[in-house]
């Protein structure tokens, strides 16, 4: 069989590939939502305690 | 492809570096849709609406309050970016924000703005109050839809009706705090409210390049700059008895009354020299003096006004109103 009629080798697909610089704005893009959902769980426990005062936890179930 | 799709495609690569690929944003980006600095003017009014508001509220539900306030003004900017890609692709001030550089995706920015609003008014309306969530949700549907998708490119009186978006704020603060809706809270809109067109006239009258450009019917475009004076004028000769009245009601002290009749006196000698000056390099720097001036002068207003809430017997009580009318 000739070289002509080898079936091409299929192309290696690396998908999306991103530079340093991507992959570091990708990292502070996800920190920053973490810090933001982290700061709202903090939010609604506090305003939790300020609403409902420190005796949310004593009472009947 | 299809008008969406084309448009989309090429709002994200009307900016775009070459060694950059499309739509991956810095947090920095994100913070800029935003709008930080019109931000941080709601959260100052609205933070004067809380403090003067009658009765006391918790640091901790003010703090929020104001929190939610923040990022329903900021939702308002992300969604004004998202809509106004193709126009502030075309002027000199915008074509550097997020969406028409190709660095967010419209649609990126879209969802932003919703999921903000969204969240805002919901933890507005759970945590703090439901009257003040309701006026926050009105605030930002007046913006991204009534001022935004609709007045902006349709008329001249754009920045007239769309600024009590911009004049909500206080009143959200004070109904967030009060429950309610009280005279001077209404006073703070009304006043925010004829501020804003002397405010952004100015900057139109030198800026109505960018402005005729993009198309956006500004009232320098559309019926000239002598005209545009004309309204300055008139609408400052409003605001500035306005901004004296609630002194005058006895709803401020003593030296809100000064600062606002001084500084209102300023406003009006500016937007006089405007009227007059109408060539060349001084009505340049008449319209530039006048916009930078308005900054100024709302800020001193509210200012005064937190100030006297904060510490009220170094400024003076309530009875001044009733000395100036001589009772």
């Amino acid at each position: 069989m000739s070289d002509q009629n080898k079936a091409p080798e299929p192309e290696q697909d690396e998908g999306v590939v991103l530079t340093d610089e991507q992959k570091r704005r990708r990292r502070s893009r996800s920190i920053a939502i973490g810090l933001v959902l982290g700061g709202l769980c903090l939010l609604f426990y506090i305003v939790t305690i300020v609403k409902l005062g420190p005796g949310v936890l004593v009472r009947p179930l | 492809m299809s008008d969406v799709a084309s448009r989309e495609y090429d709002l994200a690569h009307a900016g775009q570096r070459p060694d950059e690929a499309p739509y991956h944003a810095s947090v920095a980006d994100y913070v800029a849709l935003l709008k930080p600095r019109v931000m941080s003017l709601v959260v100052f009014t609205a933070l004067v609406g809380i403090v003067r508001a009658p009765g006391s509220v918790h640091p901790v539900i003010a703090f929020t309050a104001l929190l939610c306030i923040a990022i329903g003004a900021g939702a308002s900017g992300a969604l004004n970016m998202w809509w106004d890609a193709d126009i502030d692709a075309l002027m000199t001030r915008t074509r550097r924000r997020p969406v028409p550089a190709g660095r967010i995706a419209p649609s990126e920015a879209l969802a932003f703005g919703l999921t903000l609003a969204i969240g805002s008014v919901l933890v507005l309306g759970l945590l703090v109050d439901e009257l003040a969530a309701a006026l926050l949700a009105f605030t930002i549907f007046f913006y991204a839809v009534v001022y935004t998708m609709w007045l902006k490119r349709w008329t001249p009186q754009n920045i007239v009706i769309g600024g009590a978006a911009g004049a909500f704020p206080p009143m959200v603060g004070w109904a967030a705090a009060s429950g309610g809706i009280g005279l001077e809270s209404v006073l703070l809109f009304l006043i925010i409210f004829f501020w804003t067109p002397p405010h952004f006239w100015a900057l139109a009258l030198y800026k109505s390049g960018d402005y005729e450009r993009a198309g956006v019917p500004m009232l320098p475009v559309v019926a000239g700059p002598a005209e545009t004076r004309r309204q300055i004028l008139l609408y400052t000769l409003v605001l500035v008895p306005l901004a004296v009245s609630p002194a005058l009601l006895g709803m401020a002290g003593i030296v809100y009354g000064v600062v606002a009749s001084v500084s209102g006196a300023l406003m009006l000698t500016l937007a006089v020299q405007l009227y007059r000056r109408r060539e060349g390099v001084a009505a340049e720097t008449a319209a530039k003096r006048l916009f930078a001036f308005s900054i100024l002068y709302l800020f001193l207003l509210f200012a005064v006004l937190l100030i006297e809430a904060v510490v009220p017997a170094s400024f003076g009580p309530a009875w001044f109103g009733p000395i100036w009318f001589g009772l």
